[in-house]
């Protein structure tokens, strides 16, 4: 995968983009999740840019491998990586939530290239991505189908039923990624519905399961260039991640996961991640 | 052939699926001995998902955005009201080539209490952007509209009868997905049924024949889109429209003819929604004595059209029966 305007760009470089894009977004919007998007900017940029077989000029390409976002909510960042990747002009995240724009408070098929499935409500993205890794195997394809996950969507109970059924049918072209930030909704996973020991209760339902720092860009890829973990079994893909990871005030904080950043609190946000960029002597 | 609608359902998608392998039948773990040829014979073909209805509909989807034409198939509610949101979200939103098949519309399965009676299904189906709803009358029906769902684009809803259901067509009529079917011809009234009690609706324009009322009968085998022609033109042509349907009045058949009616400007002198009155079953008991007890039988359907028109009360027709 290869995109011109990238080329230059290292992997720190582009998600500290992807952050500062992200809290415009969601400033500008005056949206919630910018903490669950911000969780997950490593693992999307190592995705689309090492893993994921994707031709942005070509979005509906057959053979491409499907990526799902299953926790719709945190879009803001998604939106941001397909807009880099050139799947669309990087203009359109100014309308995020806007009236008139394609790009909705959660990801959203209808007129964005690159979206393979509109999501929102939580515990519906591995069931489809699940039926799409079964139709590849029928039809002999060899395309990969990647779903993230969050870690508060795995309390429905949909959630476990295609975790009992991939290993059934064997899909080892699946790979869910569990977005494992540890703070949901009203509270801290471990005092809302623990989820410990979450990567035995994979493991126990037949997944190979690894675990990885999930804002640790070469772990990320050395994991994800092994898949499958074993053949035969569908892969699972513990993130060990932060909540708002890259804003120092709002890392681990459940606060952000409604705030939106506004006034001070924005421009301390954009002070912050420019700041990385001078370190990285980029303007 | 076509005796039974179930049977009718799964020997046509049988048969077309050997000749197209983009069909799919994914069942919640129900169907033994209904689905058992399908499963063996055409295995890269079938999928049970288990006891796991929300999962069932969502692969389903996912298997249609892969270029599959999927059937998810269960009894009564199972296959519509527990993954209601995922046949809403991840079917209907992305408009994915999946029918959903229940056996055993309305109180098919009687005896085995309410949370078996399908009787706010097509209420809710219908409610759905892009979504079809079709509920043949016939084993015949049946037939046909699985036949047409594999050319149709997008989501479609086909609820079934389980087994008894007379066949009512003795040749072939000309099927089309939202194109009601002319059973009977008749001046005087309309009756527009849809779903597995069009038996009884033939069977009870012909009682009311013999008093002299001539209804025409309309197998109103898609509820959406309707056919509103057919609709507009029973209220022109007749006195009086009744819609008869095994499901709660709220928001079926009955609901949407007169949404149609009211909404065009055309008043039949009489009109009537036919069917549940919106409560559980407090009975126990086979379809055919559910129906029987709820006025949905032909007798029933006999009473209250006289009522209506205010020719007996329904106690003489009820003593008559």
């Amino acid at each position: 995968m290869s995109v011109k305007s990238l080329e230059n760009l290292s992997l720190e470089e582009l998600a500290h983009k992807i952050r500062r894009h992200t809290i415009e977004m969601t400033h500008r919007a005056k949206a919630s999740h910018v903490g669950s998007s911000l969780s997950m900017v490593e693992l999307l940029v190592v995705l689309y840019t090492k893993i994921l077989r994707v031709d942005p000029t070509n979005p509906d390409w057959p053979e491409r491998d499907r990526f799902i976002l299953s926790k719709g909510h945190g879009c803001a960042s998604y939106y941001a990586v397909l807009a880099e990747m050139g799947f669309f002009p990087v203009e359109w995240l100014e309308t995020f939530y806007q009236n008139g724009s394609r790009l909705a408070g959660h990801a959203t098929h209808t007129y964005v290239p690159g979206v393979e499935i509109s999501t929102g409500s939580l515990g519906h993205g591995l069931s489809v991505a699940a039926g799409m890794a079964l139709a590849a195997k029928r039809d002999g394809k060899s395309y990969r189908v990647f779903c993230m996950l969050s870690d508060g969507e795995c309390d429905e109970g949909s959630v476990w039923e295609p975790i009992l059924f991939a290993p059934q049918h064997r899909l080892d072209n699946l790979i869910a990624i569990v977005d494992y930030n540890k703070i949901q909704s009203l509270g801290r996973v471990e005092e809302v519905i623990d989820l410990a020991p979450l990567a035995d209760k994979w493991r126990s339902f037949g997944w190979a399961v690894r675990e990885v720092d999930g804002h640790n860009f070469g772990e990320i890829e050395a994991v994800l260039s092994q898949l499958p973990f074993e053949p035969g079994k569908p892969s699972c893909v513990i993130a060990h991640t932060v909540k708002g990871k890259g804003v120092s005030f709002m890392e681990d904080k459940l606060l952000w996961h409604y705030r939106s950043p506004q006034g001070d609190e924005y421009e301390a946000a954009l002070a912050e991640l420019n700041g990385h960029d001078h370190e990285n002597r980029i303007h | 052939m076509d005796t039974i609608m179930r049977t009718a359902f799964i020997d046509t998608l049988f048969e077309l699926a050997k000749e197209d392998p983009r069909i799919v039948l994914v069942v919640g773990d129900l169907g033994f001995g209904v689905v058992t040829r399908f499963m063996e014979e055409l295995p890269d073909q079938f999928v049970n998902a288990g006891v796991a209805e929300q999962n069932m509909t969502g692969l389903a989807a996912g298997m249609a955005l892969s270029g599959k034409i999927v059937f998810t198939y269960s009894i009564a509610n199972f296959p519509v009201l527990r993954p209601l949101e995922q046949i809403r979200n991840d079917i209907c939103y992305h408009n994915a080539n999946v029918r959903i098949v229940p056996v055993g519309g309305g109180m098919a399965y009687g005896s085995l209490g309410p949370s078996h009676h399908a009787t706010e299904d097509i209420a809710v189906m219908r409610a759905l952007p892009n979504m079809v709803v079709i509920a043949p009358g016939d084993p015949v029906e049946a037939r046909l509209a699985t036949k047409a769902l594999i050319e149709h684009q997008g989501p479609a809803y086909l609820r079934l009868g389980r087994a008894g259901e007379p066949v009512v067509h003795s040749s072939t009529p000309d099927f089309e997905i939202g194109r009601a079917i002319t059973v009977r011809q008749g001046s005087d009234i309309t009756l527009i049924s849809t779903g597995g009690l069009l038996h009884e609706t033939v069977q009870a324009a012909e009682l009311l024949a013999e008093t002299g009322i001539q209804a025409r009968v309309v197998s109103m085998h898609t509820v959406k889109p309707l056919d509103t022609e057919a609709v507009l033109a029973a209220a022109r042509d007749t006195e009086g429209v009744f819609t008869v349907e095994e499901h709660s009045v709220i928001g079926g058949l009955g609901s949407a003819v007169a949404e149609t009616l009211l909404e065009a400007g055309v008043y039949p002198r009489y009109f009537k929604r036919i069917g549940l009155n919106g409560e559980f079953s407090s009975l126990v008991g086979t379809q055919e004595y559910l129906r029987a007890q709820y006025g949905l039988d032909a007798p029933g359907i006999v009473a209250t059209v006289k009522q209506i028109l205010g020719i007996e009360p329904v106690s003489i027709i009820r003593a008559r029966g």
